[in-house]
C-alpha cells in the first residue's frame, strides 16, 4: 500500500514511461472513450445543460465569495444536528485529528470509502504508521489496495488493470487481508464482483469506525452528501457506530436546494448516468438509524491558497466528476500516475501546483501536461476555464510572482533557468507528437484565440486580460502560439525567446 | 496546531485570500424545474421505463393487487425470511405465506439482517427522469440498515402521488434532517473495464411495485 506521492519522476520523465506500457494505454483508451461517448449521451438528455452549468459555477463561485460565513453557519448546523466539527489546517493536522478520534474508540481497524480528500492527506499510511489498518472498500480502491499500487483515475482508480490481472490480485492477495478469493475465481466482472462482496461484507458488519469524504455539505442545515454505486458507502456510513469525514472546505454549498443543479449535473458527468445507484444524505445523527458518534473534519491543506489566486481560484469549483480526465488526450497517453497526486487530469494539472505550489519539479511541470485543446473547459460541469488556469499557473512556473503559501504571502522566483518550463515543454511533446493529439491542437487554434491575452500579463503573474476580446494571435498549433508568445514577450521584456522544445531537441 | 487555533487560522486565511473581495454572482435559476411535459400517467411510465433501465424489475399494479404482488415477488425471489419497517402497511402482507416477517425495531443489528433474504418497504418520493427512489426513514420505511444489507428489497411506490418529473421537484418534499438515501437501481459497478456489473453491496435484487390506479 503506498499512499504518498513523494520522489515521484516529474511528469514529462513519468509519462514518457507510462506511455510506453502498451496494456495500461490500452485499457485507458477503452475506458475513457467509452465512457466519453456515454457522457454525451446522458448530458445531451438535458436540455437546459447549459443553465445548469452556469447555475452549479455561480453557486460554487458565490459560496466561495462568503466561504467563512457558509463554514461557519455549517458547522453550527452540524453541531445542533449532534455532529462534532474540526478544523484542520493541513493533511499534518487532519491525520492527527483522525488519529485521536479512531484511538478514542479503542478501535485499531477502520472501513473506508473513497474519499480523494483522504487519498490527498495520505491518511491511510499515517493511521498504518499509527497502527489502525483503514481497509478500502470500493471495488476499484481495493483492488488498488490488494495490488499495492496507487490510483490513476478520480471516479475509477482501477482503470488501468483489467479483468485478468484484478482476478490475479485477487487470488494472491485476498486471504492476506481477511476472507480469500473463492476457489476457481473467474475473471469475469460479475464473479470479480461477487468475490469483492463476500470478502467486504464480513468486514462490514465487524466495523466499529468508519471513514468518508462527502461530495457536498450543505451549510444551511448541516447535510452531508455521499453519492456512489456500489453500497460500500451506505454500508461505511450507516453500520458503523461511529463516522468520521474528511472533507475540503470547498465541498460547502449554501443550501439544500442547492444540490438540484449538482444532483443532475454530478452523475451524469462522471459515470455518465442519469443518476448514481446510491445516493446518501445525512445530518448530524439520528437516534437509532446510523452511527452514533458523527465527526466532521473540515480540510484546508491549501485551499485557502488557492482562494487566495485570483485567476486560479475557480479551480476549487471542481465537484470531482472526473469528466475533464476522460476527453483529455494528454491523461490518454500518459496515464493519471504521471500526475503524481491524487488528482489526475486536467484538473489535477491545476489543482497540485495551487494546493501544493510549484516548488517541486513535478508539480512545476503539471501546468504545462496539457495541449490546451480545451476539451476539459467543454465538459466541465462548473465551467472552469482550465486551459486559462494553465497558462496562468505557467506564468506563474515562468516568471514567479507574488502568491501565498500556508496562508502567507511570498514571492516565487521565476523557475531556474527555466529548467521547468523546458522539461514540460519535453512533455507536451510526448503526446503533441500523436496524431490523435495532433488533431487536438488543430481544435487548439480556436481555443488559443481566446486565451491569448491582447496584453500580456506583467511579471507578477497578473491577469490575462478580458479573454472575451479577439486577440491578434492566428490560429495554429501550440507550438507557433508558444513560439509567438515567447517571442512578444521577448520583445517586452528584452528577454531571449525560449526554445519551443522542437521534436529531436526535446527527446 | 490545537483545535481552536486551526479554526482560527483557517478562517484568517479565507478572509486574508478574499482581501480582493471579488464581486458577487447572483445564481441564475433559469433551469428547467422538469424536461418535457407529461401528464401524471406519462411520468409514471418514465419512472417505470427509466427503474427498468439502470435494472430495477418494476411491476405495475392496481391498489387492491398490492398484496398479492408483493407476496408473488417474495416467493419468486425463494424468500424464507423478510423484514418490515414497523410502519409499514399490514395489508400489503396480507397475502404473504411461508416466510417468517420480522418487524425490524431500533435495536435490529446488521447481522441479523445478514441473514435475512429480503425487505419490503413504501418510499417516500419517486422522481421519473432519473429512475430513482427516495427513503427518508419514515415508519413504511424504516432505518437506512434494513434496505442496505438485505440481498432483495421490494420497494412499493404509489402514483401519481409520490412520483414527480425531475429533480428539482423531489428536494422540496424531502426533509433534510431526516436521512436520506436516494435509490437509482440495484447497486453497480463499473470499476472492471467499465462493464456495468448489479449487485455489490446493497441489494442485489430491486422489485419496485409502482401502484396506480390506472394500471
Ligand atoms: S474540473 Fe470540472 S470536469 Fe474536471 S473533475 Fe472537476 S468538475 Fe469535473
Amino acid at each position: 500500500m503506498s499512499g504518498t506521492y513523494l520522489g515521484l519522476p516529474a511528469f514529462p520523465e513519468a509519462a514518457r514511461t507510462s506511455t510506453k506500457d502498451a496494456q495500461l494505454r490500452a485499457n485507458l483508451t477503452h475506458a475513457t472513450h467509452t465512457i466519453r461517448a456515454k457522457r454525451a449521451g446522458a448530458v445531451g438528455e438535458l436540455a437546459d445543460w447549459q443553465g445548469l452549468r452556469a447555475a452549479g459555477a455561480a453557486i460554487k463561485d458565490h459560496t466561495l465569495r462568503h466561504l467563512d460565513t457558509y463554514l461557519e453557519q455549517l458547522e453550527a448546523a452540524v453541531t445542533a444536528a449532534g455532529g462534532t466539527v474540526h478544523w484542520a489546517v493541513d493533511a499534518a493536522d487532519a491525520n492527527r485529528i483522525v488519529t485521536e478520534l479512531v484511538r478514542a474508540t479503542g478501535e485499531t481497524e477502520v472501513v473506508k470509502v473513497k474519499s480523494m480528500a483522504t487519498q490527498e492527506i495520505g491518511l491511510n499510511d499515517h493511521l498504518r504508521v499509527e497502527g489502525i489498518s483503514a481497509y478500502e472498500t470500493d471495488l476499484a480502491e481495493l483492488i488498488v489496495q490488494l495490488g499495492d499500487d496507487r490510483p490513476s483515475h478520480i471516479l475509477v482508480p482501477a482503470i488501468h488493470k483489467n479483468r485478468s490481472q484484478i482476478r490475479d490480485i485477487f487470488r494472491t492477495a485476498m486471504g492476506e487481508w481477511g476472507r480469500p478469493a473463492p476457489d476457481g475465481l473467474s475473471d469475469t466482472p460479475a464473479d470479480l464482483a461477487e468475490a469483492a462482496r463476500l470478502h467486504l461484507r464480513e468486514k462490514f458488519l465487524r466495523a466499529k469506525v468508519g471513514i468518508s469524504g462527502a461530495n457536498f455539505m450543505v451549510a444551511e442545515t448541516g447535510t452531508m452528501v455521499v453519492v456512489e454505486s456500489e453500497g460500500n458507502g451506505r454500508m461505511c456510513l450507516t453500520l458503523p457506530e461511529t463516522l468520521i469525514s474528511v472533507v475540503g472546505i470547498e465541498k460547502v454549498v449554501p443550501t439544500f436546494r442547492d444540490l438540484e443543479v449538482f444532483l443532475q449535473t454530478l452523475p451524469r458527468s462522471s459515470t455518465a448516468e442519469r443518476m448514481n445507484p446510491y445516493t446518501s444524505m445525512w445530518t448530524g445523527t439520528t437516534d437509532g438509524d446510523g452511527p452514533r458518534t458523527f465527526h466532521l473534519v473540515l480540510l484546508d491543506n491549501g485551499r485557502t491558497d488557492t482562494l487566495a489566486d485570483t485567476e486560479g481560484r475557480p479551480a476549487l469549483r471542481c465537484i470531482r466528476c472526473s469528466a475533464c480526465l476522460n476527453v483529455c488526450p494528454v491523461y490518454e497517453r500518459a496515464g493519471g500516475h504521471a500526475y503524481g497526486s491524487a488528482y489526475p487530469g486536467p484538473i489535477g494539472a491545476i489543482l497540485t501546483p495551487q494546493l501544493r505550489g510549484t516548488a517541486d519539479a513535478l508539480d512545476a511541470s503539471l501546468p504545462y501536461a496539457s495541449s490546451l485543446c480545451g476539451a476539459c473547459y467543454d465538459v466541465c460541469p462548473v465551467a472552469i476555464d482550465i486551459p486559462s488556469i494553465l497558462v496562468h499557473l505557467r506564468e506563474r512556473v515562468a516568471q514567479g510572482g507574488e502568491v501565498v503559501t500556508a496562508g502567507r504571502r511570498t514571492t516565487i522566483k521565476p523557475a531556474k533557468g527555466h529548467a521547468a518550463e523546458r522539461a514540460a515543454m519535453r512533455a507536451a511533446l510526448v503526446t503533441l507528437d500523436h496524431p490523435v493529439a495532433w488533431r487536438a491542437t488543430q481544435y487548439l487554434a480556436a481555443r488559443t484565440r481566446r486565451l491569448h491575452p491582447r496584453r500580456l500579463p506583467t511579471p507578477a503573474g497578473r491577469a490575462w486580460t478580458d479573454r472575451r476580446d479577439l486577440p491578434q494571435v492566428p490560429a495554429g498549433s501550440f507550438r507557433d502560439w508558444w513560439r509567438e508568445h515567447e517571442k512578444e514577450r521577448a520583445g517586452r521584456t528584452g528577454a531571449p525567446a525560449r526554445d519551443t522544445g522542437e521534436k529531436g531537441g526535446a527527446q | 496546531m490545537t483545535g481552536s487555533s486551526s479554526r482560527t487560522e483557517v478562517l484568517r486565511r479565507i478572509r486574508a485570500a478574499l482581501g480582493d473581495r471579488p464581486e458577487d454572482v447572483p445564481v441564475p435559476r433559469d433551469y428547467l424545474q422538469e424536461h418535457g411535459d407529461r401528464t401524471p400517467q406519462e411520468t409514471a411510465d418514465l419512472l417505470a421505463e427509466h427503474l427498468a433501465d439502470y435494472r430495477a424489475h418494476v411491476h405495475r399494479a392496481a391498489p387492491a393487487d398490492i398484496a398479492g404482488t408483493v407476496a408473488r415477488l417474495l416467493a419468486d425471489h425463494g424468500s424464507r425470511t423478510a423484514v418490515v419497517p414497523p410502519g409499514l402497511p399490514q395489508e400489503w402482507l396480507s397475502q404473504v405465506a411461508g416466510v417468517e416477517v420480522t418487524t425490524a425495531g431500533a435495536d435490529i443489528t446488521a447481522r441479523e439482517l445478514d441473514a435475512i433474504d429480503s425487505v419490503v418497504t413504501g418510499c417516500a418520493v419517486a422522481i421519473a427522469e432519473t429512475g430513482t427512489i427516495v427513503l427518508d426513514g419514515s415508519p413504511d420505511q424504516g432505518v437506512r440498515r434494513i434496505t442496505l444489507v438485505p440481498d432483495h428489497h421490494v420497494c412499493v411506490v404509489r402514483a401519481p402521488e409520490q412520483v414527480v418529473a425531475a429533480v428539482p421537484q423531489a428536494l422540496p418534499r424531502l426533509d433534510p434532517a431526516r436521512p436520506l438515501t436516494w435509490i437509482s437501481g440495484p447497486s453497480a459497478t463499473s470499476d472492471i473495464e467499465l462493464d456495468r456489473v448489479e449487485g455489490v453491496h446493497g441489494p442485489r435484487t430491486l422489485d419496485v411495485v409502482l401502484v396506480s390506479a390506472a394500471v
